[in-house]
């Protein structure tokens, strides 16, 4: 696995990139390698609060709907609204253009619980089995 | 969990394993709407060794299999094979088989997670009919090659058959490879190809040795999710989705695989009085707005619920959102809009013309 060592991740595969009170999120490449067949993504508008560990928006591959849960808790401040329209750019730059979210976080503390890249690489390994 | 003959080859090839029917099956090996893309465009071959493979004997097999089915077998001549349905007394769906008619045997090949419940149900008829049922699920393989080019690849696996010759629904014994094998022209994709059975212990050989000789005709090894995909366009039913034990196969759209005719058979005084009732429901294609509908999303007319989604995906070929739905008699009509509850949004949809896909009669015809 090829993972950022500058970001944080959470064991539902998304990631989190921290930049003092704001934070960027997405969902990282092993997770759209295990979706496979992307063919909708639904996300929050802009100014909708996320809260850790539950729901923001929904993804979906030909075979299922997933829900896409929030790393950290916040207000969202910026959409990528091209995203659903462009499902290939998770597969050709999850970290990057695949982006999703940017937060301004509620509580930066909430990083603690969050996986570093090595953690979260022995983590998707393990469900990959 | 079962794993099938060719459980290890899946693992080579890098297949997603799900579980399937009691079944340890793949998924996908690359994507299913690749997968699904090729069985349409050129071939791909299905591990169907989770399904269940029955072979009955005894002088009184026609009799027997007539009874236990909803299509008349008496008109199919050796060597042809039918659709039908087993159904409880009250009507209601045990599971929907393919019979094979032999000289001197009947081949019944049925749902991989019914396969208990068909075994038990036949054996419960067997003697009144003096019938021995084996069940070859075990010691059988079965491979599927699917799509326009699948006739050239297992036709060049067997020089002594002329599978060109073969009628769609029919089947030949032979050799495939050297190896002794049924051979059916059937499938389940809405694609022309080939079902075939052979021993269990040659399947890994024949496998490979298929997979090698496709390569240059585009085929590729094509897992369930794909299978799922290519049905629901060719608008074929599941078991346990568009038919179940509370569904009745003339509600199903199936009554062409139900022979009042024919004489008495299990089920038959229960639906020939819902026929004569009239329906209540009925399966439709709808086309969705916006979103991919599935399984048990709710269907609605004006804000009120008028009946359920039973499959939906979007289309790999059309990339439509589309699925097959009951729907409260009166609601049927093409062109109908109604509404499909996709989780907390409420959708556009409306009713179309099954199949979602349906091949184009020369395609079939193309052998290099």
């Amino acid at each position: 696995m090829d993972l950022p060592k500058d970001l944080k991740y959470a064991k539902t595969h998304e990631w989190v990139r921290i930049n003092g009170k704001t934070a960027t999120l997405g969902i990282t490449a092993f997770a759209v390698e295990q979706l496979r067949d992307l063919v909708y993504l639904d996300l929050p508008k802009i100014g909708a609060t996320v809260k850790q560990g539950e729901p923001f928006g929904e993804i979906e591959s030909v075979k299922a709907v997933s829900d896409l849960v929030a790393p950290m808790s916040g207000i969202v401040t910026k959409v990528n609204a091209e995203l659903a329209d462009h499902l290939d750019h998770l597969n050709s730059d999850p970290y990057g253009n695949g982006w999703m979210l940017e937060v301004a976080l509620g509580d930066p503390q909430e990083a603690v619980g969050l996986l570093d890249a090595a953690a979260y690489e022995k983590h998707a390994a393990a469900e990959h089995h | 969990m079962k794993r099938t003959p060719l459980f290890e080859e899946h693992q080579k090839l890098g297949a997603r394993m799900i579980p399937f029917g009691g079944w340890e099956m793949p998924v996908w090996y690359t994507s299913i709407v690749d997968e699904h893309v090729s069985v349409r465009n050129q071939a791909g071959l299905f591990d169907l060794s989770h399904m269940g493979r029955l072979r009955v004997t005894g002088p009184r097999t026609l009799d027997f299999l007539q009874y236990l089915v909803t299509s008349d077998l008496v008109e199919l001549p050796v060597g042809g094979c039918k659709y039908g349905l087993f159904c409880a007394e009250d009507g209601g769906i045990l599971d929907d088989v393919l019979i094979y008619k032999g000289f001197d045997y009947g081949f019944v090949v049925v749902n991989a997670a019914n396969l208990e419940g068909d075994l038990a149900w036949m054996r419960r008829w067997a003697g009144r009919f003096d019938v021995t049922i084996e069940d070859q699920s075990p010691t059988l393989a079965m491979i599927a090659a699917q799509g326009p080019n699948a006739l050239g690849v297992v036709q060049a696996l067997a020089s002594k058959m002329d599978l060109l010759s073969m009628k769609y629904y029919t089947f030949v014994e032979g050799e495939i490879d050297k190896v002794k094998a049924i051979v059916s022209r059937t499938g389940y994709t809405g694609e022309d190809g080939f079902e075939l059975y052979v021993d269990a212990s040659k399947a890994r050989k024949l496998w490979n040795t298929l997979l090698l000789t496709g390569r240059s005709k585009g085929m590729v090894p094509a897992g369930l999710g794909a299978r799922d995909t290519l049905r629901l366009e060719a608008a074929m039913a599941l078991y346990g989705h568009e038919i179940t034990r509370a569904t009745n196969p003339l509600e199903a759209g199936l009554a062409w695989a139900v022979s009042f005719d024919k004489g008495d058979f299990l089920g038959r005084e229960a639906l020939a009085r819902a026929k004569e009732e009239g329906i209540s429901r009925r399966l439709v294609g709808l086309e969705v707005e916006k979103r991919v509908p599935r399984q048990g999303y709710a269907v609605s007319k004006e804000a009120k619920t008028v009946g359920e989604v039973t499959s939906g995906t979007q289309s790999p070929l059309t990339k439509k959102n589309i699925a097959m739905a009951y729907v409260a008699a009166g609601q049927e009509a093409i062109g109908n809009a109604l509404a499909v509850q996709v989780r907390t949004e409420t959708v556009g949809a409306v009713v179309v013309k099954l199949p979602f896909y349906k091949r184009a009669r020369e395609k079939t015809k193309r052998i290099s």
